[in-house]
């Protein structure tokens, strides 16, 4: 569809009500912030930054961590599929390998023997949470991450467990396990 | 003060030329310091922040209430800004030309303290005049020297030896050539009317027969617009323009050679402002004070007066900068070749003719 230009009139090709529309607009805000204190700080939450932090939205993409579940074990398997699919490559997972330590939970195959993810690279889009499978690994609300070097910007899987917390949900693997035990019991219940 | 009578002449004015050149230079680099502070802060009020309100030196909240007023009005803010301009990594990429890379920042802030030198800032003090050279060319020199505030730019964009850097500088050129003619000219009414070509003249006419500005407002306008783009301010800041060009000719510099060329832009805005107030604002004079002063406390007030107006055309600069979007390049040629140069051709001749018919 081709827009129909208006012609411009000669009061507006003098630019001169565009400057009294940008002179009104910023000494309105200039007013509402400076004597009505009305500034940004003040109406999202009621003070500012450092002594009030800012409490973050439902569905807000922090920083994202590992999770353990109800029962205190490890929910990721290694799969590598979160750093397969990880756009700009921050996560780096070390397989136990054939002789590795087994999964700290009952009828999982493995669990990551290291589990970094590199906080400086990660772009917070949530690749990771949405191809787990497991639901092992969520972004969560931290949003100020700070360290002194390169290195201590690298989370490893300890540190991930710890700020991640536990999440319920479904135990796949415990039901599964459930699931084998009934089959042993002949006839079978359906 | 009896030595000083027993001085020969030549050391005497040699000694009060220092003191007014060191006064000026401080005042200026104070000015500057505050209006970032002012810049940061109106800025902040408009975008509904509330600006710099934490910085305070040790001790200074000691102070019962006036330091926390202080530090909550960002008044210790500029010490923290230069420290930190002078404390951080000086880099220089290995790709520049290295003599014109540290020449560039060193000539940034030259024409403008030069200029400022023969504005007139104050009536007397005691029987000394409150300007530091009494020009007869005074605004000759004026466009002279301050058309050579766009080599810094340039020079800036040549060495940096890198793209954006190198558009900024020839965005900065571009811009010169436009808007300097159109600026000359639009001047030229006001020393038909004045008759002279020296700043302290012009203030005398004024306090006699009226701020020019009455008599000439189209000089005004002109001035004003190409002002904004001769210190390279939106709506005229193509050699910057952040959006597009990164940070323009200053993309590669860092730290206090950084801080050069941000110094440069303010005293630029400061030279502007103090030549817009004196060449149709009246300079020191206010209607009723224009008499120059015989006490000390009349001079400090006339130096006060001016400095209020000057203040008052920085405001004005910090606060359009929020107020226009940035020109298109083309649209800024096209305003200064086509617009503007027969603008103040038509003033010219317009004002020669009224000046004329009176005359007879």
């Amino acid at each position: 569809m081709i827009v129909k230009r208006e012609k411009l009139t000669f009061w507006e090709r003098l630019y001169l009500p565009a400057i009294l529309g940008g002179f009104k607009i910023t000494a309105s805000h200039l007013v509402d912030t400076l004597f009505r204190g009305n500034n940004a700080a003040k109406q999202t939450s009621k003070g500012y930054y450092p002594e009030v932090p800012w409490t973050v939205g439902q569905n807000y993409r922090g920083a994202p961590y590992l999770v353990r579940d109800q029962e205190g074990h490890t929910k990721c398997v290694s799969c590598q599929l979160c750093e397969f699919v990880c756009p700009p490559k921050a996560i780096k997972i070390t397989p136990p390998g054939p002789d590795g330590k087994p999964a700290d939970r009952a009828n999982a195959e493995k669990m990551p023997q290291e589990f970094e993810i590199n906080m400086l690279r990660c772009i917070f889009c949530g690749f990771c949470q949405e191809v787990c499978p497991e639901e092992a690994i969520f972004l969560q609300k931290d949003y100020s991450l700070s360290g002194l070097s390169r290195q201590e910007m690298i989370y490893n899987k300890e540190k991930l467990l710890s700020l991640g917390g536990t999440h319920g949900g479904i135990q796949k693997w415990k039901h599964k396990l459930e699931e084998a035990k009934e089959q042993e019991n002949f006839p079978v219940k359906v | 003060m009896d030595w000083f009578n027993h001085l020969n002449p030549t050391f005497q004015s040699l000694i009060i030329s220092t003191i007014k050149v060191v006064g000026v230079f401080g005042a200026v680099l104070t000015m500057f310091a505050y209006a970032v502070l002012a810049e940061r802060k109106i800025s902040a009020w408009i975008q509904g922040r509330v600006g710099p309100n934490r910085t305070a030196p040790p001790l200074a909240l000691k102070i019962p209430f006036l330091g926390a007023l202080l530090q909550s009005w960002g008044m210790f803010q500029p010490m923290a800004d230069g420290l930190k301009a002078f404390l951080k990594e000086d880099f220089t990429p290995n790709y520049v030309r290295k003599a014109y890379f540290w020449l560039a920042p060193a000539i940034s802030m030259v024409p403008a303290f030069l200029v400022l030198a023969v504005v007139p800032f104050g009536s007397k003090l005691g029987n000394e005049p409150m300007v530091i050279a009494n020009l007869d060319v005074g605004i000759l020199y004026t466009f002279g020297i301050v058309s050579l505030g766009v080599y810094s730019i340039v020079l800036a964009g040549y060495a940096s030896n890198s793209k954006f850097p190198f558009l900024g500088g020839i965005r900065a050129t571009a811009q010169m050539i436009s808007y300097e003619i159109a600026m000359g000219m639009s001047v030229i009414p006001i020393f038909l009317y004045v008759g002279s070509l020296n700043f302290s003249d012009v203030i005398t006419w004024q306090a006699n027969n009226g701020w020019l500005i009455l008599y000439s407002p189209i000089s005004f306008v002109i001035f004003l617009i190409a002002a904004f783009a001769e210190t390279n301010r939106l709506p005229f800041d193509l050699p910057e323009s952040e959006t597009e060009l990164v940070g323009g000719y200053h993309t590669e510099y860092s730290s206090i050679k950084f801080a050069m060329f941000f110094m440069g832009e303010y005293a630029a805005m400061i030279l502007v402002s103090a030549m817009m107030v004196t060449l149709f604002f009246g300079g020191w004079t206010l209607p009723g004070l224009s008499t120059p002063a015989s006490t000390i406390a009349a001079g400090l007030l006339h130096i006060g007066i001016f400095v209020a107006k000057l203040l008052a055309f920085m405001v004005l600069f910090i606060w359009v900068r929020w107020m226009l979007p940035r020109f298109r390049y083309d649209q800024l040629m096209d305003l200064g070749w086509r617009r503007f140069i027969p603008l103040a051709l038509a003033n010219i001749l317009v004002t020669a003719v009224v000046l004329w018919m009176k005359a007879n």
